[in-house]
């Protein structure tokens, strides 16, 4: 009893520290990257969250925010992209082109970067108010923190089948 | 005014100019395809008209209009002179094989070599076959793609996706 107590309480405390060091890389292709600026500068300041620091490599980054209309093109360059980084990771779909595909209904437009990968948070907007993005991302905390994001989740599966393997955990049917 | 570009197009040949028409300063002759090079040659080298610098080649689908023209696809040239300032539209109305082939015209490359990438766009959107283009690749769209999306018969919800997430 103890040991699992210690453990869910340690998991908890690097959940605490995890969402508030949230390395972010912007993978920025249209007009919401204007308003992306507009959050990550001065007047709206996403730092006070500490999610400041933009990282220029996937590899370093640990928050993935997808900002502005992904073709069909771009969709192996996108999943490569979040395979590179390092897990854990969190997808946020920044504005309603990333999310569903917006008012694009063509041949070229995806609807919607969950086609390929993951995401966590979608924010909504043509482009989203600032505000909303730090709505969004105070979102993303408390999944962070709630060990909800899907890369956590599927981390905790493959581990709940570990432990069912050993016999652990009860099975369920 | 390229009202007088009109005029010489006519003179010198003729049948092959099957309209012309100009409104507010908008010149435009509908040319037979088969003499689009020796057009765009005599529009090019001729003193006096020296359209020397292409501005776009484009494609019309005319599928499901009333007012068609002979042919499906028209091929649009927009010219300009640089020295008069003067612009002059062509048109080329060209038509799909019997049993659905490309559509098929000359390539303008040998006059203006940014033809280039215009009738290699003109090929990815509407698939229309430039003969004698030296790299008739598409531009836009990836190699994987079926079908040539701006045609009026192209549905518009078709997806032709390269990846998609393979897990949950």
């Amino acid at each position: 009893m103890a040991l699992e107590f210690y453990s869910t309480r340690l998991q908890e405390a690097v959940n605490w520290a995890r969402k508030y060091s949230l390395f972010q890389y912007p993978f920025v292709t249209a007009c919401c990257g204007m308003e992306f600026m507009a959050v990550w500068g001065p007047k709206y300041d996403i730092g006070r969250f500490g999610a400041e620091f933009p990282r220029f490599s996937p590899r370093q980054a640990d928050l993935l925010i997808v900002v502005g209309t992904i073709t069909e093109r771009q969709g192996p360059v996108l999943r490569r992209v979040w395979e590179q980084m390092c897990e854990p990771k969190w997808v946020i779909a920044f504005g309603v082109c990333a999310s569903t595909g917006g008012f694009y209904q063509n041949y070229s437009a995806m609807p919607g970067c969950d086609q390929v990968i993951p995401v966590d948070i979608y924010i909504p907007g043509c482009p989203p108010r600032p505000e909303q993005v730090l709505d969004g991302l105070l979102m993303l905390q408390d999944k962070i923190k709630k060990g909800e994001g899907w890369v956590q989740q599927r981390e905790k599966r493959e581990h709940e089948a570990q432990l069912r393997a050993k016999g652990k955990l009860p099975v369920v049917s | 005014m390229s009202v007088q570009a009109l005029e010489r197009l006519k003179a010198q040949f003729g049948d092959a100019i099957r309209a012309t028409h100009a409104q507010h300063g908008d010149e435009t002759a509908i040319v037979d395809p088969a003499q689009i090079v020796e057009i765009c040659r005599f529009l090019h080298d001729e003193p006096g008209l020296g359209f020397d610098m292409l501005v776009d080649v484009t494609c019309v689908d005319t599928l499901g209009l009333d007012k068609r023209e002979q042919g499906r696809f028209e091929v649009v040239y927009h010219l300009l002179s640089t020295q008069s300032g003067r612009r002059l539209r062509i048109k080329a109305p060209i038509d799909e094989g019997e049993n659905g082939e490309n559509p098929e015209i000359d390539s303008v490359m040998p006059i203006w070599k940014g033809a280039n990438w215009f009738e290699r766009e003109a090929w990815d959107m509407f698939g229309v076959r430039f003969r004698g283009h030296p790299d008739l690749r598409r531009i836009l769209l990836y190699e994987e793609f079926i079908g040539h999306p701006l045609r009026k018969d192209y549905p518009k919800d078709r997806r032709q996706p390269l990846v998609r997430r393979d897990f949950s």
